[in-house]
């Protein structure tokens, strides 16, 4: 499975975490696909907490976080 | 000429109750605007670096910048600048609400505040007339309290006060004002307690600084108002969840420091995050002056609405001391504002409190009946209690900050700080660039003196990989750099993520009639910065004080996702002294001259 974390607007109308078997998504985009997020929305994809690329690959096990813009300090 | 400027300053001397108007030397405005810069360097000048901080000849200097009070994006900023009695180095605070800016419309730059009163004193400053009056009923007062009893006296004043925490010298007091801003660092509220100064309030009849060129400003104003609007931190995340925000994002990095900093990874954070806070106690968002990204929360704590955390508290309270409940985390930082202590050293100091105690080192029979132990919320709220009271011999202790606290029980290695300051929420082990910001930090333990955060993480304005060193130390000066200018001039660092250097420059330009670029305007916050470093010098601080703690160094990461990183500070230390034209943490004559700071 492929644990996928949402945060921030990304919750409205979703689920706090999503699972996906590994054929339903190779890379990000897919995911977003899925789960009907505009690419251009996503400013943080982090594949197990390393920033990464929505075209970069995911596999079984992987976790995915995504963020909208957000920031703070 | 007009200028934002008033080019006024009053001197307050609370020994022999004099008050003198003096002129801003324009010239030294310039060179290093105003703010932060200004007011250290006018400190640095006035041998303020080689004094007792809390001895009567530590002077306090309480600074708008020449943005302050205009129209332009969150310019409600003032600092107060003092040497501190936390590092013994310089100390500038800087906060927000609305006091700044009512300061500098009754017609002043700046406080400068010397002496000690013989009794406990406030200052009452009414458009150009300011008066010493007696605060003996005030004394002993929560900050909230004596805002609403001091209001009552000075209808529609602003005001600024010390809490119990900065009556009694804690280490860890800050100033607050407007209720719950508060310029909170380097224990900037003992030395206003050391003065016997319990409150300074402001009435102001003007409601406008006239800028050098009100078209430009205006111009330049609403330009940097839609960059800020467009842009999804300033215009979407920032109001919508505040800083609390960043608790998942930082602990999906695994860079969320927990149990004080034995771990990185906190499995609970999202009970503690923005997200969820927005869900539960969040009644409104807030804002500073003339802010339009209002990042402030306003919360419920029982039957109470009052501020609510940012994220540092939310990270030290929380996952620092290993605890996941949101309610009594609200109510801890409530008490922080209350007493009047710094929100993120408080909790740190009782994060290290705790490990302290599961070590051993602190014996059961000293804690009163209330463990220090992890996870326990009993333990944050009351604790904080008690170091804002003083009176609890263990609570006086952790009052003066972990690393005090972790000396005496003989293990300073425990104090997650550098030169005695406690570092906020973000592991420099995963994080390799903010360690830079750390160790370098003119104030001690600091993340908003270089927020590398913004690139290593949040990908502004550009992302880089967190875990490496190439290029750290760049990014770190140049961040450095222009935060001493948006300091200087009055504005909120937060409108950096999404305004950038020639952004300022506008602002600046129109508002003094300067005429900087962007590359000067980074050459001047580079000024500042070397001349912070010059005040340490003179202060006594030595090269090794630049240093992480060796828990960073010797220790990788536990678990999660950053598991095995170490800082490599050892590789990114010399990079930056090379990049800033310093040698052995100190600026070379070179580097002196070019700057302009030859003696
Ligand atoms: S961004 Fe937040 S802290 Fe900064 S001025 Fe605005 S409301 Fe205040």
């Amino acid at each position: 499975m492929i644990e996928v974390r949402l945060f921030a607007t990304f919750r409205e109308g979703r689920d706090k975490i999503v699972y996906l078997e590994p054929e339903q998504a190779s890379c990000p985009a897919d995911v977003l696909d899925h789960l009907k997020i505009p690419h251009e929305e996503v400013a943080i994809c982090l594949i197990n907490g390393f920033h990464s690329k929505l075209s970069d690959p995911v596999k079984d096990q992987d976790v995915l976080a995504l963020f909208p813009p957000v920031g703070g300090g | 000429m007009k200028t934002s400027y008033n080019g006024k300053l009053a001197r307050i001397n609370l020994s022999t109750g004099e008050i003198k108007v003096e002129q801003l030397d324009m010239e030294l405005a310039t060179k290093f605007i105003g703010g932060r810069g200004l007011g250290t360097k006018m400190l640095y000048d006035e041998g303020v670096a080689t004094v007792d901080p809390l001895s009567e000849d530590n002077k306090l200097i309480y600074i708008t910048g020449p943005m302050t009070g205009t129209a332009s994006p969150s310019a409600g900023r003032y600092m107060v600048v003092t040497k501190s009695p936390l590092t013994g180095m310089i100390a500038s605070s800087n906060s927000g609400g609305v006091w700044g800016a009512r300061l500098k419309y009754a017609g002043w730059d700046a406080l400068i505040v010397e002496g000690k009163a013989p009794e406990w004193t406030y200052i009452n400053v009414s458009d150009d007339k300011i008066e010493l009056l007696s605060a003996k009923d005030y004394v002993g007062m929560m900050s909230e309290e004596a805002d609403a009893k001091l209001k009552e006296v000075h209808p529609g004043c602003s005001v600024l006060n010390i809490g119990p925490a900065g009556e009694h010298l804690s280490l860890l007091a800050a100033i607050m004002n407007d209720k719950d801003r508060a310029a909170g660092r380097s224990g900037v509220g003992a030395v206003m307690g050391s003065k016997n100064l319990k409150a300074i309030t402001v009435t102001a009849t003007a409601k406008v600084v006239e800028p050098f060129d009100a078209a430009k400003l205006k111009e330049a104003t609403k330009a940097c108002n839609q960059k800020i609007r467009e842009n999804g931190v300033t215009g979407g995340g920032l109001p919508t969840y505040g800083t609390a925000v960043l608790v998942n994002i930082i602990n999906n990095t695994g860079s969320f420091p927990t149990k004080n900093w034995q771990e990185s990874y906190y499995p609970e954070a999202d009970d503690i995050s923005g997200e969820t806070l927005k869900d539960t106690y969040l009644v409104k968002n807030a804002a500073c002056h003339r802010c339009p990204i209002a990042c402030g929360r306003v919360i419920k704590v029982g039957d109470k609405v009052v501020g609510g955390p940012e994220y540092e508290p939310l990270w030290a309270y929380g996952g620092n001391c290993g605890l996941h409940d949101l309610n009594a985390i609200d109510e801890a930082n409530m008490w922080c504002n209350e007493y009047g202590l710094d929100a993120i050293s408080t909790p740190c100091t009782i994060a290290a409190a705790m490990e302290l105690f599961d070590k051993g080192y602190i014996k059961e029979e000293e804690c009163d009946g209330i463990p220090l132990a992890w996870g326990s919320s009993e333990a944050i709220v009351e604790w904080t209690k008690r170091m804002g009271e003083g009176k609890l011999p263990l609570a006086k202790l952790m009052a003066d900050g972990s690393y005090r606290l972790c000396e005496h029980y003989g293990h300073p290695e425990f104090s997650m700080s550098v030169k005695k300051q406690e570092m906020p929420a973000y592991d420099a082990r995963g994080i390799q660039g903010i360690g830079i910001t750390y160790a370098t930090s003119n104030r001690g333990g600091c993340h908003v003196r270089g927020y590398l955060i913004s690139p290593e993480v949040l990908g502004l304005p550009e992302q880089l990989d967190r875990t490496t060193t190439e290029g750290k130390a760049q990014w770190c000066k140049i961040f450095q750099d222009l935060t001493a200018a948006i300091d200087s001039m009055g504005l909120c660092l937060f409108s950096s993520f999404a305004l950038g250097a020639p952004d300022y420059a506008a602002l600046l330009n129109a508002g003094t009639g300067t005429e900087y670029t962007a590359e000067e305007l980074l050459t001047v916050g580079e000024r500042i910065y070397n001349i912070e470093r010059l005040f340490n010098k003179a202060a006594g601080m030595k090269p090794e004080d630049d240093r992480l703690p060796k828990r960073l160094t010797e220790e990788p990461i536990s678990s999660g996702p950053s598991k095995g990183q170490i800082s490599q500070i050892n590789v990114t230390l010399p990079q930056y002294y090379e990049v800033r034209g310093w040698e052995n943490a100190f600026p070379t004559k070179e580097t002196l001259e070019r700057l302009g700071l030859a003696e």
